[in-house]
């Protein structure tokens, strides 16, 4: 018998950590990068770090394939043939930015708006956005209008933040959490780990979701809804509660607009009634008088009438408890029967209720009334794309907070937390800036919330003063733009032609428009010669299906070769008991010639002199971002990182620290401010919050408000839409505004519902993230395209057996835009009208350094080509965009198709012919 | 070393939970990052960018439906690695001993200096827990991350497996089956940890705790209206509710 | 199984010869001089190519030497040891018949009986193995023996043959038969494998990964059902039928000779289907067997 081999069980891993920033997707995990002989060896979560406590999820843990991908573009290019034809030469960074800035600057000399800078998975909006400001254009977004812009958006005006990464449930207290359609969410890691620690302790969990995959698999029980349908479900929930008297009326009095005033007559009809001092005020319950809203002691009557002007809660319960919203009246609409949606509002009724918690903390609000304890309420929710990317998804998510709000459980122990430096109510943010004038920058901040139609970007005329109509009446509240209708815009020179479109990290060819095949077309069209697009600049980090579209390609670094800033100007990572942000740093240099591109963006700055990026004397301002990073102020003493300022022991406020990001690197490349125990909860009326949070920089003064149940920015457009006020909309809108404005949540069929009833598109087709890819970017990595590489529609049982399907077929998908032929597979954990598949698996061969042939681009395929960017012409000329009314957000699962059996092929369809490759084809793996 | 220790002092493995496992992968590529670089040949893959990619994974996630006799279907996710079986067909069948079962811990391991590559261990192991390298001509197999559970180069609490550290939802658990006081032993025992394939005789060291049961209605009284809105109106009921303050 | 083309080789060319050595080692073919030096030889050809083509099998075939250590417990090692030992135990009776030494034919007869012991050890590789339910079960053996004796007898051109071939034909029929219900009387399904069916009845959802991997290579190998009745019909006609008829009509050298090329044709599409149709249990977790 041979002895047991010895073996080394102490082997030394690496030379050396370097603890960064993930960035295969926008979680923004902390990890350890192990280097050893100076090379990435291997990647590991940062056990210290507050968004993902050491895990990692598929992508993160696999980063070293896409620091390594054979995709990774090398040099500057510039196009030598057609557009499209991937014919390219290479260049040095002196000729490429030259270039750029002779297409620029004239531009900006004359007509600014005619550079349209957009970004796409863009983490330093901040930045992008202050660029655009002082070039002057007021075309510029970022990738949030055809993501979720209604949570956002949804979330902000009712609660004063929103779902998204905004804000978390209590994981550690909350009894039930209940998730509407989420797949994966910018939080991946946080909802992964606090999915777990619900599942540790035993808590329940509820999915609604029309699939039963991931989050909804592991989920105690699941409602299969039918798409487009959970407002109604929502305000059903709300219906019963309400029958019941199962509602916060402590809650609703004292944090919430539910006992102002509505104007009930006049030309302030549905206006918040408002006293001589032009305050908003509520009925004492003590004196029947009226007093200030945030008066001390002041005890506000829900049930209060005054000057025949009823309370907003009267309007809101008036309004649920009609049989409308009965659960026998919605059931069959949402695919639930009605004895669940009645179980589901007991359940909630009575964790919320009979389940209440407390923690012994004493705060005082904002009234200045003292409390001994913080009650809590153990319910939580949690929703994302799914009812926001619907077309009335921004009523959706306001139904949501709705239920939050009259379960009295945002903000409170066991319910939804916000995340500094939310809570933020609406009227701390800006309006919308659109103001140009040449050789000038914009007016203000691009992106804002709209108070009312005075805030639209409208020219005299009545036209847009966007390029993608952001802020105007097809979609006032457009906060984050509109990204998905900037080519099919500017291709159509509606509202007007530009010159030269910029786009950075977005894969507008492919995945990310709707009607890929034609957005492909708009972007080759010529008219006599020349390009409807003129120019684009492009900025990739790898060969993806956009940047054979560009003329000039700007290759990026990867996400260890750089440095980025994750700010609290932006998107930071806080948690709810801290703010938090980060960095990443270059922990291994690039072995091409490449350059980061907000380093790049600078440089052009520079060059083009513009004004903060230039120094007195002409020469640039900041060395490269790193020193942006350290040495901007935005605000006096606010800079784009709060953590170790002034003298390095400075918090929130300071003056620039050159050691700063030494700093941040020996903390593990991130920073975190914490929230005082007593300031945890209860955030918008907490003072101690309130104190904090203008300490830490997030405003200038305290900003406590109230929960907007009736939103009165909405009643404003509706009102205009009534023919009320000066400003009034374009007539074919009214109609569309009166509905989607309404001042309380709403429910109506998606857009695409309507459009589809009656010709014969019954099924919903919609997509979801897998949890193991990011959009288009995964397939380069050598090991998560071996998990999945290619996808396939998912047909529920009804479809299946009906029309006879077995393994391997193939199906006939048509919407109203067009037809694909696809591979099929069954599913029954389904809505049995709905089918599905992968979000951005298929791909167009020759892109992302793939052999032709591979699965991802024969047999994978993409959705987009069935979904239309415009809603169906009514014969009216009004050319509207398929997206929500209200904020402009992309109706991405309105889609209605209809499916017909084919037999097993060898490929999908369409299919392309291949873009020639820019960079050669993998071969071996790194 | 091809005989199995009679006995070993410890039983280590993993319990894996399919209550909380969201089938994210997570586990697949931190367990192919760590082994890459440690334990061994790296994990190969052959075409890695062409049509037909394939490699080597310790840890492969398969995701299932399950339709029960009552109610909705499931998706059950499920990961699948070596179980350190007790009684290992793929230890017994190995004609050069590469294969073995380490006497002081229990954990399965191929000493690839010693492997020939016939590939005999994976036909005999029941659970596709043995993938060969292509590139080495070696059998590949979950170590149990041997190389990371006592590497005293790590801190402490990194002394796990890299699929266990990494698991975001803490869907994996590992410790020592041997010690019924163990975090594993008592997840077990309370969950109903089940083996797989137990009549094939290995004997599996790693448990599976089973979903929980789904579906299962709340049982609270469902909502009883306040008082019939249709006959004692809006008013009526406003009254009542802001009676209750 | 995949019926990888190397281990088939040597599991039919290797049958033959220690069933053919089998014979001339207990003496059945009396024959002396060159006849016996070219018996002999195509014994140690037939055996040694076969051991030959098993090394293709291997990832690390230089390290072949190493199989031999785990005799203890390994039936490949077991397999190593009796190859070796049979053929150089009969190389001194080889040697005797062909140069007419005279030694006893006990020395054969150990030979002999080591070169069936080397067919056994092979069948039990595969026998051994539960993850294969058609494998495991004594038909296997029983059926490595009877290709070795009635390979080996038409060799050795006995008269007895054909009814070594009929028994053949009799075990192939036998071992099919019981073949086919193996997997299913294991009780093995994605339920059982997985412990699911507790919950309700399983089927695969999504595929682990969508790429190819070794398992699916190696133990996942699905052939058409018609495809395998006829080429089972083929096998037990080549392999068996056609050689015992045109046997128990002539007895002639020629009648010998085109029966053995018929057998050894019939034996690898018998070793193709022993591969092929044999379902390990992985192929539950994907949902294949
Ligand atoms: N059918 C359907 N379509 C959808 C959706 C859907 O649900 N269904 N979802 C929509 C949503 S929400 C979104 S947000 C969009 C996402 O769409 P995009 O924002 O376009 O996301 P990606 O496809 O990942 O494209 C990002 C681009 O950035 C590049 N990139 C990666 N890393 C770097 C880097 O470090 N530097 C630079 N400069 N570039 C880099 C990638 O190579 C890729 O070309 O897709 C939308 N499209
Ligand atoms: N791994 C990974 N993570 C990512 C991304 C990625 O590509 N990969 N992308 C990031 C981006 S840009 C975004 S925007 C987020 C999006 O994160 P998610 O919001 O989780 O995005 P989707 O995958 O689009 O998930 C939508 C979910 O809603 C469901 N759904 C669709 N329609 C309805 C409906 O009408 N009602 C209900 N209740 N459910 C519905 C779908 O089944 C799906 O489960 O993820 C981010 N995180
Ligand atoms: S969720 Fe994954 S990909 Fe995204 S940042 Fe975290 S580890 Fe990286
Ligand atoms: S990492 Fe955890 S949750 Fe993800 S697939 Fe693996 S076991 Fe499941
Ligand atoms: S699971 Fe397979 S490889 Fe692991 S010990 Fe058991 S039989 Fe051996
Ligand atoms: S492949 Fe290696 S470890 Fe497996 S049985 Fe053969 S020699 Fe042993
Ligand atoms: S224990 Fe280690 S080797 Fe085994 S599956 Fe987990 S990470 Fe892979
Ligand atoms: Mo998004």
């Amino acid at each position: 018998m041979t002895v047991q081999p010895k073996i080394d069980t102490s082997p030394l891993v690496s030379d050396e950590i370097r603890k960064t920033t993930c960035y295969m997707c926008a979680c923004r995990c902390g990890i350890n990068v192990h280097l050893t002989s100076g090379k990435v060896s291997y990647i590991e979560g940062n056990r210290d770090h507050p968004i993902n406590k050491g895990v990692l999820c598929a992508k993160g843990a696999s980063g070293i394939m896409q620091v390594t991908a054979p995709s990774r573009l090398r040099a500057p290019l510039r196009r030598v043939g057609p557009r499209g034809s991937g014919a390219f030469e290479e260049i040095s960074w002196d000729e490429a930015l030259a270039l750029a800035v002779s297409w620029m600057a004239p531009l900006r000399e004359t007509a600014p708006e005619k550079l349209a800078f957009f970004t796409g998975r863009d983490q330093s909006q901040s930045f992008t956005g202050w660029w655009a400001q002082a070039f002057g254009t007021p075309n510029y977004a970022a990738h949030g209008g055809f993501c979720s812009v209604n949570m956002a958006a949804g979330g902000i005006y009712t609660i004063g933040g929103a779902f998204w990464e905004f804000g978390q449930p209590d994981w550690e207290r909350t009894k039930l959490f209940v998730l509407f359609g989420v797949a994966e969410d910018h939080d991946s890691n946080p909802i992964k780990i606090g999915l777990g620690r619900l599942k540790e302790r035993g808590a329940r969990v509820i999915g609604v979701n029309p699939i039963r995959t991931g989050y909804n698999a592991v989920a105690d029980d699941w409602l299969g809804i039918t798409p487009g349908t959970d407002g109604l479900l929502i305000l059903s929930l709300i219906h019963c509660l309400l029958e019941a008297g199962k509602v916060d009326l402590e809650y609703l009095a004292r944090f919430t607009n539910a006992p102002l005033l509505v104007v009930e007559d006049g030309p302030e009809k549905g206006m918040i009634a408002k006293n001589a001092e032009s305050q908003p005020f509520v009925i004492d319950r003590k004196t029947g008088q009226p007093a200030p809203w945030d008066g001390k002691g002041v005890q506000p009557d829900l049930g209060a009438t005054y000057q025949g002007n009823r309370t907003v809660f009267q309007h809101m319960a008036e309004r649920y408890l009609s049989p409308d919203y009965a659960p026998e009246a919605v059931a069959s609409r949402c695919g639930i029967a009605a004895d669940r949606i009645r179980a589901l509002a007991a359940e909630l009724a009575h964790v919320a209720f009979d389940q209440a918690i407390e923690i012994n903390q004493s705060w005082t609000d904002f009234r200045g009334d003292f409390h001994t304890t913080m009650p809590g309420r153990p319910v939580s929710f949690h929703a994302m794309r799914g009812i926001s990317a619907h077309s009335n998804g921004f009523q959706t998510a306001r139904a949501l907070h709705l239920l939050q709000i009259v379960l009295g459980t945002v903000e409170v122990p066991g319910g939804y937390r916000l995340k500094p430096p939310y809570p933020k109510p609406m009227e701390a943010h800006p309006t919308p800036h659109f103001v140009t004038a040449p050789g000038k920058p914009l007016s203000g901040p691009h992106l804002g919330y709209v108070r009312g139609p005075e805030n639209l970007a409208l020219k005299e005329d009545g036209s847009a003063i966007r390029i993608d109509k952001a802020f105007t009446w097809e979609n006032p509240f457009s906060a984050h733009g509109l990204m998905h209708m900037l080519i099919p815009n500017a291709h159509a020179g509606d509202p007007y032609k530009i010159d030269t479109l910029f786009l950075y990290m977005a894969n507008m060819a492919w995945n990310s428009s709707m009607n890929s095949a034609k957005v492909m077309e708009m972007l080759t069209d010529q008219v006599d010669g020349e390009y409807v697009i003129p120019r684009i600049i492009y900025s990739d980090a790898y060969a993806s299906e956009m940047v054979a579209y560009a003329d000039l390609i700007l290759p990026d670094t990867t996400y260890l070769e750089r440095h980025d800033c994750i700010s609290l100007l932006d998107r930071p990572i806080s948690e709810p008991d801290a703010a938090g942000d980060s960095i990443r740093w270059p922990v291994v240099e690039p072995d091409r010639d490449v350059r980061p591109f907000q380093s790049v963006l600078l440089d052009l700055g520079a060059r083009l002199g513009l004004a903060p990026m230039v120094n007195a004397d002409g020469t640039a301002r900041y060395k490269d971002y790193a020193d942006y990073i350290v040495n901007h102020i935005r605000r006096p003493g606010v800079g784009p990182l709060i953590g170790f300022r002034g003298d390095g022991t400075a918090e929130g406020r300071g003056d620039a620290n050159p050691d700063q990001l030494a700093r941040y690197i020996e903390n593990g490349g991130f920073y975190q401010a914490h929230v005082p125990e007593e300031a945890a909860f209860y955030k918008p009326w907490n003072m101690a919050y309130q104190d904090w949070a203008v300490k830490t920089s997030f405003y200038e003064t305290p900003q406590p408000y109230l929960f907007s149940i009736w939103s009165e920015p909405m009643r404003k457009f509706q009102a205009a839409a009534e023919g009320l006020g000066a400003i009034q909309p374009p007539d074919h809108l009214r109609a569309r505004l009166k509905q989607a404005m309404d001042p309380l949540p709403i429910w109506y069929p998606p857009f695409g519902d309507l459009e589809a009833s009656g010709w014969g598109y019954p099924v919903h087709a919609i997509t979801q993230r897998p949890m193991d890819m990011y959009h288009s970017w995964g397939s380069q990595n050598a090991w998560l395209r071996q998990i999945r590489g290619t996808n396939y529609l998912y047909l529920p049982t009804k479809i299946w057996t009906e029309q006879g399907f077995s393994e391997g077929d193939y199906a006939r998908v048509i919407s109203p835009n067009g037809g694909i032929t696809v591979p099929v597979a069954h599913m029954a954990a389904l809505n049995e009208n709905t089918v599905w598949t992968w979000n951005a698996i298929g791909k167009r061969k020759g892109a992302w350094a793939l052999d032709d042939a591979a699965p991802e681009a024969t047999t994978g395929f993409l959705l987009n080509h069935l979904i239309s960017e415009l809603l169906p012409d009514k014969g009216d000329g009004a050319r509207l965009s398929n997206s929500d009314p209200v904020t402009g957000q992309a109706a991405w699962f309105d889609l209605r198709v209809r499916i017909e059996r084919v037999d097993p092929r060898a490929q999908s369809e369409p299919s392309f012919g291949p873009i020639p490759h820019v960079v050669p084809q993998g071969k071996e793996r790194a | 070393m091809t005989s199995l220790p009679v006995s070993t002092e410890k039983r280590l493995g993993l319990a894996i939970d399919l209550d909380t496992c969201v089938g994210c992968q997570a586990c697949v590529t931190a367990c192919k990052g760590w082994n890459d670089q440690g334990y061994g040949a790296p994990l190969s893959d052959q075409n890695p960018y062409g049509a037909e990619p394939s490699g080597v994974f310790l840890n492969r996630v398969h995701s299932y439906a399950v339709q029960p006799i009552e109610g909705a279907a499931q998706t059950i996710n499920f990961p699948r690695s070596c179980l350190h079986c007790e009684d290992a067909p793929c230890v017994t069948v190995c004609p050069t001993g590469a294969s073995y079962k380490r006497s002081e811990d229990g954990i399965v391991l191929v000493n690839e200096d010693a492997c020939i590559g016939c590939g005999l261990c994976a036909w005999a192991c029941p659970y596709g827990a043995r993938e060969m390298d292509a590139a080495a001509g070696v059998m590949k197999k979950c170590t149990l991350c041997v190389d990371r559970i006592y590497n005293e180069n790590l801190p402490e609490e990194d002394r796990e497996p890299a699929c266990v550290r990494g698991c975001p939802t803490g869907a994996r658990h590992f410790g020592d089956f041997a010690d019924p006081d163990s975090k594993v032993s008592r997840l077990s025992a309370e969950r109903g940890g089940y083996a797989l394939m137990p009549d094939l005789g290995t004997k599996p060291v790693n448990r599976y705790l089973p979903p929980r049961k789904k579906d299962v209605r709340h049982e609270a009284s469902v909502l009883a209206p306040l008082l019939d809105i249709k006959v004692s109106g809006f008013v009526g009921w406003l009254d009542r509710v802001l009676g209750k303050i | 199984m995949n019926p990888a083309p190397s281990v088939i080789v040597f599991s039919v060319l290797s049958g033959a010869g220690f069933g053919l050595l089998f014979f001339l080692g207990l003496g059945f073919a009396q024959a002396m001089g060159w006849t016996a030096f070219l018996w002999w030889g195509m014994g140690y050809a037939l055996a040694i190519i076969g051991l030959l083509a098993s090394t293709f099998h291997l990832g690390n075939p230089g390290r072949a030497w190493r199989a031999f250590t785990q005799w203890r417990t390994s039936w490949l090692s077991r397999e190593a040891w009796a190859s070796v030992a049979a053929l150089l135990i009969c190389a001194p009776m080889a040697l005797s018949d062909w140069l007419g030494l005279g030694w006893p034919r006990a020395i054969g007869m150990v030979g002999g009986v080591l070169a069936l012991a080397t067919v056994l050890t092979t069948s039990m590789i595969y026998t051994q193995i539960k993850a294969v339910p058609r494998w495991h079960h004594w038909l296997t053996p029983v059926m490595f023996l009877g290709f070795a004796l009635a390979g080996g007898a038409v060799l050795a051109a006995q008269s007895f043959a054909p009814i070594f071939l009929a028994a053949l034909a009799l075990i192939l029929l036998a071992i099919w038969q019981v073949g086919d219900g193996q997997f299913a009387r294991k009780a093995q399904s994605l339920g059982t494998a997985t412990g699911l069916d507790r919950i309700g009845e399983v089927t695969v959802f999504e595929q682990a990964h969508t790429a190819g991997n070794y398992l699916l290579r190696e133990m996942i190998f699905a052939v058409g059902r018609k495809h395998a009745q006829r080429l089972r019909a083929i096998a037990l006609a080549l392999a068996a039928v056609i050689p015992a008829v045109l046997l128990a009509i002539s007895a002639g050298p020629w009648a010998f000779a085109v029966a053995a090329v018929c057998h050894v044709i019939g034996a690898f599409a018998a070793r193709w289907l022993f591969f092929a149709e044999a379902e390990h249990v992985v192929g539950l977790f994907y949902g294949k067997r």
